[in-house]
Parts: structure tokens; C-alpha cells; sequence
């Protein structure tokens, strides 16, 4: 069977896997930009913090996924189900760039305005959500792209532990050996990963703050 | 106005010193009055202490030791945010916020104190004619504005809530010479009007001696000596002849011809 064969007898499946997969992305991304960047503020804010949480997301990071979903499974309502240990999993990954975005984007605001701001008389809050965020708000989203890129790809191997997505038919074809089917789930991953980079690229760019 | 006439103390250091730790002394026992009204310069060298002792005065620094008052008022029991909204506050960098327009930057500390749009608005075009720039530079950036321009808001910003007590560390000092003199005599026409008390802080001699009621010299962290600008001109305190010597000009027509 040809791959468009097989696309046109499936499209109705491809969809849902297609949906499923922006879901576990989605929902994970969503977690990870809720942690991820009140993490990055507080380690500006508290230096000390720093080291550990920049460290302990990095060594996430270096597991492997599939390591990563075992390590996960004996977790209470989590283990429960497939989709939610797929969840916290890509979460987890999501937050190095996020974090490291956050704080990089904070640090890089030109001194000279943070201390011109503090000098004026606005509070830690007014500079931070007025001044720092704004300024940083380009770079942040450059983290939010690079994770997600980083998820779409990575909720293919989710489908090893049966969280559904369009891994599906990357392992199906795999114990198959039929491209075809392969195709079928690596072409749309693909493509969605390509959306979202050019999407948030768009973004990112739109969001840079004026500079001389 | 004469220096000594009105001898309200607005600022008042005691004994203050600031040391990072471990290090020796930033600023070494400064004893200090700025009175109502006045421009007091403090006149040194890179790393004398000048730059330390305009930030105590609004707090972004803690003395170590001594105490510092602002309106008879020590720096501690002030609300650290009251404190620097009454204070303009210009640097040599400007520090112009580049998200905003002009009129936002111009606008900020009016908006945090919930002045109403219009009277904001109003008051942007009252201080873009005072500082003498066109009232259409309120809708543009930064960025697309020259250096001397920009100070211009920048100084305008600092001015903008009506502070009584200005603070200006350097301002003038990354503009190109016409530009900079410009300004010079612009902030003496405005001060003329105006009659905030400034503390100024400034490494050239020139502009001590144009912009100051009184001048104070430092060095490593003291306070060499503090005159009345005539006076200070007469000195023969050794630091003061040197740095005299070092600018070895004779700057009294130049105060003139402001």
C-alpha cells in the first residue's frame, strides 16, 4: 500500500492522532510557560536559586525520554494514566528553555534603564511587568519556540508508553516495517513542528523592542 | 541668587560612609549640606565617591554608616518609593525606556500616580516646549531620536512630577561639545525658573564652575572641600590648584558668556 493510499483510507485517524498530539503539546507547553517563567523571574530576583534551578532543568533534560516516562510511571495519579505521564514529562523537558529564556531576557535589559526606572520611584512590581518583561518578552518567546519545536518532536516517542499522538504510527510502522505508515505519522509531526517554529518566529520578531 | 542666602538644608549627610565588603572605603565620613534651592557639584575624579553619594540620596544605595536626610527627615523612615518619586533623577545614559514613546516615557511617574490622561498629556507638551523639543517628538521613540534629544526627555521625565530636589550625575557628559553647552545653558535658563535644588555630578571643571552655586570637590572617597563657586574659584586648597592647573583655563568668561 502506497503512502497516499494509506493517508486517504486514514485521514479520519491521522486527524485525531494530529489533534492529540497539538493536544499533549499544547497542554504541556501551557504547564511549562506557568512554572518555566515565574521560575527564570525568581532567580533574577534571588541569585541564589540560580545554580539549582538552572541545574536541576538541565539534568532533566539530559535523560532520556524514554527513561524519563519510565522513571515516571510508579507516580501516583500520574502513573494512572498515559496521557498525563506524557504531560509531565514534555513539561518537565519544556522548562530549561523556558527558564533559561526568562532569566536570560531579564538580565539582558540595559542596566542603565532598570536603574533609571528604580530611581524614577517604581516599585520591583511596575518594573517588572512595566519595564523588564516588555524588553524581555522577544526573548521569552524564543523559548517558548524552541520548546515547543523541542515537544512536537518528543511527543512521537509518548506514543511508547500509549499517550496517543502521531508516535502512534511512527512505532506502528516500525513493528510493521512499513514506511508508509511511518510517513503517516513523521510527515504531520513534521509539518506542525515547521508551523510552529515559522508561528512563533513570526511572534518573536514582532515582539522584539525597538532598539537604536 | 546668592549661595549663601538661603541656607535651608533640603539634603543633609552625617558622618555617612558606604563600603562593599571587604574592600576599603567608597565613601569615607562624608559630611554634606544642600540647601533649598541650590546647585551643589560634586566636582572629582573617576571613582572619587560623586556617583556613590547621588545614589544615597535616593536610596538606590545604603550608607554602611551615618545617616542621611532628606526634608529633616532621615532616609530610613522614608517610604523608599515617596522618597525617589519626589526626586528627579538624570543620568549621563539616559536610561530611556525603548518600548515607550516618548510621551509614555515622559508620562511614567504622572501615570503611577494616577494623574488623569489629560493633565498628563498637558503636562508632556509643557515639558517637551520647556526642554525645547517639538511637541510631535511625543509620538516617537527613542531610537529615533538624537543623543542630545534624548537627554533633553530625559531631563524632561526627571521633571515631569514636579520633583523638588534633582538629581544629575553626569548628564551632560556623553554629548559632543555644542551639543553638551547647549544644554548647559538650557538647564541654567530652566534653573533660573525653576530653582530646584540639584546636586550635579560632573568630572569637568568647566561645567562645575558654570552650573554651580556651590561646589564640592572629591577625592578617594572624602570630601576635600566644599566652596561657594567665587571661592572655589580663589582656592588654594593643593587638590583644587591641581585641578585647576589640570583644565588650566581661566573659566570666568566662559561663565559670562552663559
Amino acid at each position: 500500500m502506497s503512502f497516499w493510499q494509506f493517508v486517504l483510507q486514514n485521514h479520519a485517524e491521522i486527524a485525531e492522532l494530529t489533534l492529540e498530539h497539538i493536544w499533549l503539546v499544547g497542554i504541556s507547553i501551557l504547564l511549562a510557560v506557568a512554572i518555566g517563567i515565574p521560575l527564570g523571574i525568581l532567580i533574577t530576583r534571588w541569585p541564589v536559586a540560580n545554580r539549582p534551578v538552572l541545574g536541576t532543568a538541565n539534568v532533566i533534560q539530559t535523560i532520556p525520554s524514554l527513561a524519563l516516562f519510565g522513571f515516571l510511571l510508579p507516580a501516583p495519579w500520574i502513573g494512572a494514566r498515559a496521557d498525563r505521564l506524557a504531560i509531565l514529562a514534555l513539561t518537565l523537558y519544556a522548562l530549561l528553555p523556558l527558564i533559561r529564556n526568562t532569566y536570560a531576557g531579564i538580565r539582558a535589559v540595559d542596566p542603565a534603564v532598570v536603574e533609571a526606572g528604580r530611581g524614577m520611584g517604581l516599585t520591583d512590581r511596575q518594573l517588572l511587568f512595566q519595564v523588564e518583561l516588555p524588553l524581555a518578552l522577544s526573548v521569552i518567546i524564543a523559548g517558548v519556540r524552541v520548546a515547543t519545536v523541542m515537544l512536537v518532536g518528543l511527543a512521537t516517542i509518548a506514543a511508547a508508553i500509549g499517550a496517543g499522538g502521531l508516535g502512534e504510527y511512527i512505532f506502528r510502522g516500525l513493528a510493521m516495517v512499513n514506511n508508509s505508515v511511518i510517513l503517516a505519522g513523521a510527515i504531520p509531526a513534521a509539518a506542525l513542528a515547521l508551523f510552529a517554529d515559522f508561528s512563533l518566529g513570526w511572534l518573536q520578531r514582532r515582539l522584539a523592542p525597538h532598539v537604536a | 541668587m546668592s549661595p549663601g542666602s538661603d541656607d535651608r538644608p533640603v539634603i543633609e549627610f552625617h558622618q555617612v560612609s558606604y563600603r562593599v565588603n571587604g574592600k576599603a572605603d567608597i565613601l569615607e565620613n562624608l559630611s554634606l549640606q544642600i540647601n533649598l534651592g541650590e546647585t551643589l557639584v560634586l566636582l572629582g575624579r573617576s571613582g572619587s565617591g560623586k556617583t556613590t553619594t547621588l545614589k544615597l540620596i535616593n536610596a538606590l544605595l545604603s550608607p554602611t554608616a551615618g545617616e542621611i536626610r532628606v526634608d529633616h527627615r532621615p532616609i530610613r523612615e522614608w517610604d523608599i518609593i515617596r522618597l525617589r518619586r519626589m526626586i528627579g533623577y538624570v543620568i549621563q545614559e539616559v536610561g530611556l525606556f525603548p518600548h515607550f514613546t516618548i510621551e509614555r516615557n515622559i508620562g511614567l511617574v504622572p501615570r503611577i500616580e494616577n494623574w488623569p490622561p489629560d493633565r498628563i498629556r498637558a503636562r508632556v507638551r509643557e515639558l517637551l516646549n520647556l526642554v525645547g523639543l517639538d511637541p510631535q517628538t511625543a509620538v516617537r521613540y527613542p531610537h529615533e531620536l538624537s543623543g542630545g534629544q534624548r537627554q533633553r526627555v530625559g531631563v524632561a521625565r526627571a521633571l515631569a512630577a514636579d520633583p523638588p530636589i534633582l538629581l544629575m550625575d553626569e548628564p551632560f557628559g556623553a554629548l559632543d561639545p555644542l551639543t553638551r553647552a547647549e544644554l548647559q545653558r538650557e538647564f541654567l535658563n530652566l534653573q533660573s525658573t525653576l530653582k530646584k535644588t540639584v546636586v550635579f555630578v560632573t568630572h569637568d571643571l568647566h561645567e562645575a564652575l558654570l552650573l554651580g552655586t556651590r561646589i564640592a570637590l572629591m577625592e578617594a572617597g572624602q570630601l576635600v572641600t566644599v566652596q561657594p563657586r567665587d571661592e572655589f574659584l580663589n582656592s588654594q586648597e593643593p587638590l583644587v590648584v591641581e585641578y585647576k592647573n589640570a583644565f588650566d583655563t581661566n573659566p570666568n568668561h566662559k561663565r559670562e558668556r552663559a
